[in-house]
């Protein structure tokens, strides 16, 4: 009687599917914790607050560009453009891999140092490598009368007539 | 007689010395250079364990590797030793790096030295893993047994460049801040998540104090301790996939010899 229960009991220790249950079970429980590590790792590595200069950055007054006169602000990355019909802003940041366009005043155009981008002075493209022309950047006057620009949004180019005027 | 201790040769006090308890209880093969005791200070000790436990002669001359992968490990070990020094005076903060790498090269002591010397050791670090992989390639050192070790190798290659990459912006001077900036914007050109791994590695938008602290970590821990990982690997596969290569002791190589000691016994009869 003893011996016929050890039997049953030695039995369902040795059934394939109780084992495959248990097994499944454990694997399947490590798989959700590396799944979670792995989404908690990803949250972790990706800062939730950044302490980076604001995007909207104040150009100073409009009378500080002449008149037909291209303006690198260098620790912004952008061009301030005072044209004939008014201003606008371009951002001086090549296109091709990130480097820090200059104004080449005596050829008229905007070149990028380090693989030999050339736009025009309104970022249309010239030459490659830069696969897209510089993005046009917000601008607009506050009350104060101070040009400010915002860095975070491309615009498309802007017509003539809806330059910022002072 | 005995012998007095005036006597006594160099090599003699050494014996003794391999005979005391303390010496026994750390290198546990012992006195002698029989064949059996000099496998097992090789298969005893952790680090050369790795290693094949006996090796021809003909592998170890210089033709058959131009030592370059050990010159590479040489180079690795000299980076680590150099490299964790100038830890000690290096910040990898904005305000500091530029001024802490200046100090290092013309205020501390020997900094120039170690600075030059780390320096030097990386440039010859992938110059060596490259000279090392050509030499494999052409030997055809990477054809089976051994083309898992080819994988390793080239694991290895990125690790080192990413090594070089990272430490590149450590100075953080203008090379140093536009290398960084063409380097990330490549790495966006990912398709899909490109923009993903450039916000990652940069831990923001532009390369900026967070840029500098994950490329330090990456520099000093993540990437040395991933290489010294993989490189155990790499050793240790060397004595799996049945020692250095050496074109005379390859399987085919070695049948054809005995065929061709066969063939002329039997022409001898």
């Amino acid at each position: 009687m003893a011996d016929e229960k050890t039997t049953a009991s030695d039995e369902q220790l040795n059934d394939p599917s109780r084992r495959e249950f248990f097994m499944k079970l454990g694997l399947g429980s490590l798989g959700i914790a590396a799944a979670g590590t792995a989404a908690f790792s990803y949250q972790y590595l990706e800062p939730n607050v950044l302490y980076e200069p604001s995007p909207v950055i104040n150009a100073g007054k409009p009378d500080r560009y002449p008149l037909d006169s291209v303006t690198l602000d260098v620790n912004n990355g952008i061009f301030i453009v005072h044209s004939q019909e008014g201003y606008f802003s371009l951002s001086a940041v090549c296109t091709h891999l990130g480097c820090l366009t200059a104004w080449k005043q005596e050829l008229g155009i905007i070149a990028c140092p380090c693989h030999g981008s050339k736009f025009e002075e309104n970022g249309k493209k010239i030459e490659g490598p830069a696969p897209r022309p510089l993005p046009w950047k917000r601008i607009w006057l506050n009350d104060d009368g101070d040009l400010l620009v915002d860095r975070s949004t491309d615009v498309p180019p802007l017509a003539r007539d809806s330059f910022v005027r002072v | 007689m005995a012998k007095t201790d005036s006597s006594k040769t160099m090599d003699q006090y050494f014996e003794d010395l391999q005979q005391t308890r303390v010496w026994r209880s750390i290198f546990r093969s012992g006195p002698g250079s029989s064949t059996l005791k000099r496998a097992l200070a090789i298969q005893q000790n952790v680090f050369l364990h790795l290693f094949s436990t006996k090796v021809r002669v003909r592998v170890l001359s210089f033709s058959a590797t131009w030592y370059l992968g050990t010159l590479t490990l040489g180079t690795f070990l000299v980076l680590v030793a150099t490299g964790i020094p100038l830890m000690l005076y290096y910040h990898p903060s904005v305000p500091q790096a530029y001024a802490d790498t200046k100090d290092l090269q013309f205020v501390v002591s020997s900094g120039m030295f170690l600075r030059n010397l780390h320096r030097w050791s990386a440039h010859a670090m992938v110059f060596l893993v490259f000279a090392h992989m050509f030499k494999v390639f052409y030997r055809g050192a990477y054809r089976t047994p051994r083309e898992f070790n080819w994988v390793i190798g080239v694991i290895l290659l990125l690790i080192t460049l990413l090594l070089s990459y990272t430490g590149y912006l450590l100075p953080w001077d203008q090379l140093a801040y536009w290398a960084i900036t063409v380097g990330s914007n490549i790495a966006s050109a990912v398709p899909l998540i490109g923009n993903k791994i450039h916000f990652l590695l940069l831990g923001g938008n532009a390369v900026n104090a967070n840029a500098l602290l994950r490329f330090y970590v990456l520099h000093c821990m993540i990437l040395p301790l991933t290489a010294m990982f993989f490189v155990a690997i790499h050793f240790w596969r060397i004595r799996k996939d049945g020692g250095l290569y050496s074109h005379g002791s390859e399987p085919a190589t070695m049948k054809a010899a005995t065929a061709n000691v066969a063939a002329a016994a039997k022409e001898a009869r």
